[in-house]
C-alpha cells in the first residue's frame, strides 16, 4: 500500500516538473499578450494610410511602399502567408482615431504601418499603444511625436516609431544651411496650419534666430490656396534672403512659380523642407523650380532603383510622392521585429509577444534601410525615431529635374558631414 | 438704413445695425492704417487687384453654372466644382500632347480654342450626364433629395476621376506667348492675367448673348420662370434643363483650361472642390439666379481676396493675414446677406423661390 502510494507521489511530482515545460512552449508569458498565429494562419500587418481626399496620393505613395516590402518576401514569413489590412486615416486626427480603432480591435494584426500625417498621429497613437501594438509612420516629422514631456506638448506614448526624419533634426539643419552656406541674415518662413509644416517653420524660425539672424516673416497659407499674390506681396515688403516653405504640392508649386511675378523677389532663395521633395514638384512647377533648395534623404543606388523598377513593374508608372522608401523600410523593420520575437509553440502555433514586438524595434541599430542606417532611439524628443539623419542632405533643382525627368537632383550640402543631434 | 423709431424698435434690427457700423468702421480703420502706412506700394497694390480680377473671372464662369441651374430648377447642383474638375483634368494631357509635338507654341490661339473646346465638351457631357442620371429622376421630390444627391455626386465624380487619371499632381504646360508682362506707367500685368480676364469676358458675353438673343436663350428664361406655362407653349422643358445643364458644363470647362493657363499647378481629382465653393459664394453674393450678378459676384470675390488681408487685416494688426483669405471671402458673403440678402444684382425673391 505504502509502495504504491510513493508511487502515486513520484509519478505526480515528476509530472508537476514536466508540465511547466511542456506550457511554457504554448502559454504566452508577454506581459502586453501575444498575437497568436496558427500554423494555417497568416501573418497580419496593418497599415493606417490616407487612402482618400486631397493628400491621398501621400497614402498611395507608402502603401506601394509596404506592399514591395511584402512581395520582397515572396508574401511569406515564418512558413506563413503575409496578409496586409489597410484603414483610411485621412490627413486628421479623428481618421487617425477612427483607423486605429480598427485596426487595435483585430487581435490578429502584429504591427501598423502609418500613418502619413502627423496630425492623424496624434489621433492615433493613446488607442495604439494602449493596445499594445505597434506604430511605424513613415511620413511624420512633427517633433511632438517623439517628445513624452505633455507640458512642452509632447505626445509620445509607447510603441510609436518613425522612419521619417523628425522636424526638429531637419528643421536644425535647414536652419544651418541658410544661415551657413547660403550666408542668408533674414528669413521669412511659411506654412500651411499642418502640425507638420507648421512644427517645421517653428523650428526653422528658432533656430535661425538662435544662430544670430533675423526672422523677417512668418506667416501662413491654407491648404487648397492658389492664389499667393497676397502673401508673396507681404514677404516682398519684408525683405528676406531666403524663403523656408515647407509645404506640400500643390501650394508649393504655386508659391514657387508665383514668386517670379512680384517684384522684389527675383534674388531671394528657397528652401523647401521633405514635402517638395518628390520629383513632380520639379515637373509641375516649370521653369520657377530651378534652383530651388529641398531636403530630404538620400534615396539613392542600386537598392532604391530596384524598388523603382519593382514599383514600375508591380504598380506601375512611378511614386506618386518621396515616402514610400521610408514605408518600404518602415515595413521591413517591423517584420524584423515579429522575426526576431516569435516563438513556435509545440502545436506549431507561432506565439508573437506584443511587448516582445516593441522591444525588437526599440533594439533596431544601423539597420541598412533604403533611407540611411536605421537605429531607433528611446529617449524623448527622439524618442521612436528610427531615422538617424545619415542619409538626410540638401539637394537643389536643376534644369535636369524640370525638363529631363531626372531624380533625385544633385546634393548641395551634406547633413552627414555636420554632427547629427 | 438705420431703423430708431422707437415704435417699430427690435433688438434684432439693432443688432444687426450695430454689427453693420463695427464692421464698416473695421474695415475703415484697417484700410486707413494700412494704407497711410506706405508698407504696399501703389504698384504693388495694383498687380494683387488684377490677380484677383483675373482669379474672380475664373470664379466667375463656374459661377454661371450654378447660377443657371438655380435659376431653372431652384436647385444647388454642388457637384458643379467637380464638373470643372472633369474637363480640367481630362484636358491636361491634351495640353501635354499639344506642347510635346510643339503645336502649342507654334499656334497658340488655336491650340488654346482646341483645350477650351476639348474641356468644355468632357465637362458638358458630365454635366449632362449628371441631369440624366442623378437630378431628373428626382424632379419633384422635396429640395433637399436632390441637394444630397448632387453632394454625393461630387464624392462619385472625384473618386472616379482619381481612378482613371490617378491621384498624383499634374500640371498645364507654359504657354510662351502668355508669358512676361505688359508695362503701363512703370507698372507692369502679367500677359496671362489679361489673357484670362479677356477670354473670360467673351465668353460670358456669348452667354449673356445666348441667353437674351436666341431661341433656346429666350426658352430657358421661359423655364425659368414658370415650367408649367412654358411646358403649355410647346416648350421641351426636359430638353431645356438639359441644355442649361450642358451650357453651365461647357462654361465650367473653358474656365479649368483658362485657370491651367492662369495657375498652371495643382491639376487632380480634388482640384474642384474648393473653387466650386468660392464660384457658389460668388453666385450668391451677385444674386443666385442672376447671371450678370454671377459674374459681378465672382469679379468682386477675387478682387476682395487678393487686396482685403493686406488692405484690411494686416492695417488692424491680424497676425497671420493671408491664412484668412477665406475668412475675408465669407465674411463678405455673410455682409451682402445682412445688408442685402437677395445678393448684389439679385431681386426679391418669392417664397417658392427663396
Amino acid at each position: 500500500m505504502l509502495s504504491k502510494f510513493l508511487h502515486v507521489v513520484t509519478a505526480l511530482s515528476l509530472f508537476s516538473l514536466i508540465l511547466p515545460q511542456a506550457a511554457a512552449q504554448s502559454v504566452c508569458d508577454d506581459p502586453l499578450g501575444c498575437v497568436e498565429v496558427g500554423p494555417d494562419d497568416p501573418i497580419v500587418v496593418g497599415a493606417m494610410l490616407v487612402v482618400s481626399g486631397a493628400v491621398s496620393y501621400l497614402g498611395e505613395d507608402s502603401l506601394g511602399g509596404v506592399e514591395l516590402a511584402i512581395l520582397d518576401r515572396d508574401e511569406e514569413m515564418l512558413g506563413r502567408d503575409l496578409e496586409l489590412v489597410v484603414e483610411d486615416s485621412l490627413c486628421t486626427a479623428e481618421g487617425g482615431q477612427a483607423a486605429a480603432q480598427r485596426l487595435s480591435a483585430d487581435e490578429s494584426i502584429v504591427g501598423v504601418i502609418g500613418t502619413n500625417c502627423s496630425s492623424a498621429a496624434q489621433g492615433a497613437i493613446p488607442i495604439i499603444s494602449a493596445a499594445g501594438m505597434v506604430m511605424i509612420a513613415p511620413s511624420n516629422t512633427s517633433p511632438s511625436l517623439t517628445n513624452d514631456n505633455i507640458e512642452a506638448g509632447g505626445s509620445h506614448m509607447p510603441g510609436y516609431f518613425r522612419t521619417s526624419h523628425n522636424g526638429l533634426m531637419e528643421g536644425m539643419r535647414n536652419a544651418e544651411f541658410a544661415m551657413n552656406i547660403l550666408d542668408a541674415a533674414a528669413i521669412a518662413t511659411v506654412h500651411d496650419g499642418d502640425p507638420y509644416t507648421e512644427g517645421l517653420a517653428r523650428v526653422v524660425a528658432d533656430t535661425f534666430a538662435e544662430l544670430g539672424g533675423n526672422v523677417v516673416f512668418e506667416g501662413a497659407v491654407n491648404k487648397g490656396d492658389t492664389d499667393m499674390a497676397s502673401i508673396l506681396t507681404e514677404i516682398a515688403v519684408s525683405q528676406p534672403d531666403v524663403i523656408y516653405l515647407p509645404l506640400f504640392e500643390p501650394e508649393v508649386n504655386f508659391f514657387a512659380a508665383q514668386m517670379q511675378h512680384i517684384a522684389g523677389l527675383e534674388a531671394v532663395d528657397i528652401i523647401g523642407g521633405g514635402a517638395a521633395f518628390v520629383a513632380g514638384f520639379p515637373e509641375n512647377t516649370g521653369e520657377a523650380a530651378i534652383g530651388v533648395y529641398v531636403s530630404g534623404p538620400k534615396v539613392s543606388g542600386a537598392a532604391y532603383d530596384a524598388l523603382l523598377a519593382a514599383w514600375d513593374d508591380e504598380i506601375g508608372g512611378t511614386p506618386p510622392s518621396g515616402y514610400h522608401a521610408h514605408a518600404y523600410d518602415a515595413t521591413n523593420i517591423l517584420l524584423e521585429a515579429v522575426a526576431a520575437a516569435a516563438v513556435e509553440a509545440d502545436d506549431g502555433t507561432l506565439l508573437i509577444g506584443r511587448s516582445a514586438i516593441r522591444d525588437a524595434l526599440a533594439a533596431t541599430e544601423d539597420y541598412p534601410g533604403l533611407t540611411g542606417d536605421l537605429t531607433c532611439q528611446d529617449e524623448s524628443p527622439f524618442a521612436g525615431d528610427c531615422a538617424t539623419g545619415t542619409a538626410l542632405a540638401m539637394f537643389v533643382i536643376t534644369e535636369a529635374e524640370v525638363y529631363d525627368d531626372n531624380w533625385p537632383p544633385p546634393i548641395a550640402w551634406n547633413f552627414a558631414a555636420e554632427s547629427a543631434p | 438704413m438705420f431703423k430708431w423709431n422707437t415704435d417699430d424698435f427690435s433688438w434684432v434690427d439693432f443688432t444687426i445695425d450695430v454689427l453693420r457700423v463695427i464692421i464698416v468702421l473695421g474695415v475703415v480703420i484697417g484700410a486707413w492704417n494700412t494704407l497711410s502706412s506706405g508698407r504696399i506700394s501703389f504698384a504693388q497694390w495694383v498687380n494683387l487687384f488684377a490677380a484677383g480680377l483675373s482669379q474672380g473671372s475664373i470664379y466667375a464662369l463656374i459661377a454661371l453654372g450654378y447660377t443657371l441651374v438655380y435659376g431653372i430648377l431652384l436647385m444647388i447642383n454642388f457637384a458643379h466644382g467637380e464638373v470643372f474638375m472633369a474637363g480640367a483634368f481630362s484636358t491636361v494631357f491634351l495640353a501635354e500632347a499639344l506642347n510635346r509635338t510643339g503645336f502649342l507654341n507654334a499656334q497658340p490661339l488655336l491650340a488654346i480654342l482646341l483645350m477650351i473646346a476639348f474641356a468644355g465638351l468632357v465637362s458638358m457631357s458630365v454635366a449632362i450626364l449628371l441631369e440624366r442620371i442623378a437630378y431628373r429622376p428626382l424632379r419633384g421630390s422635396p429640395r433637399l433629395v436632390p441637394l444630397i444627391t448632387a453632394i454625393g455626386a461630387s464624392f462619385f465624380l472625384q473618386y472616379t476621376f482619381r481612378g482613371l487619371y490617378g491621384s498624383g499632381f499634374k500640371a498645364y504646360p507654359g504657354v510662351n506667348a502668355l508669358q512676361g508682362a505688359i508695362v503701363i506707367g512703370g507698372i507692369s500685368i502679367p500677359v496671362v492675367q489679361v489673357f484670362v480676364f479677356c477670354a473670360a469676358l467673351v465668353l460670358m458675353l456669348c452667354l449673356y448673348w445666348l441667353v437674351e438673343r436666341t431661341r433656346i436663350g429666350k426658352a430657358m428664361r421661359a423655364v425659368s420662370e414658370n415650367k408649367e406655362v412654358a411646358r403649355l407653349m410647346g416648350i421641351d422643358i426636359d430638353w431645356v434643363i438639359m441644355f442649361t445643364f450642358g451650357v453651365g458644363g461647357f462654361l465650367a470647362g473653358s474656365a479649368g483650361v483658362i485657370n491651367g493657363l492662369f495657375r498652371p499647378q495643382g491639376v487632380n481629382f480634388y482640384m474642384g472642390f474648393i473653387p466650386g465653393i468660392k464660384a457658389f459664394t460668388a453666385a450668391v453674393l451677385g444674386g443666385i439666379g442672376n447671371i450678370p450678378g454671377a459674374m459681378l459676384g465672382g469679379l468682386f470675390l477675387g478682387v476682395i481676396e487678393a487686396i482685403g488681408p493686406n488692405l484690411v487685416l494686416a492695417g488692424l494688426g491680424i497676425p497671420g493675414a493671408n491664412q484668412l483669405k477665406d475668412v475675408i471671402a465669407f465674411t463678405m458673403l455673410v455682409l451682402v446677406l445682412i445688408f442685402r440678402p437677395q445678393g448684389i444684382l439679385g431681386e426679391r425673391l418669392s417664397e417658392t423661390k427663396a
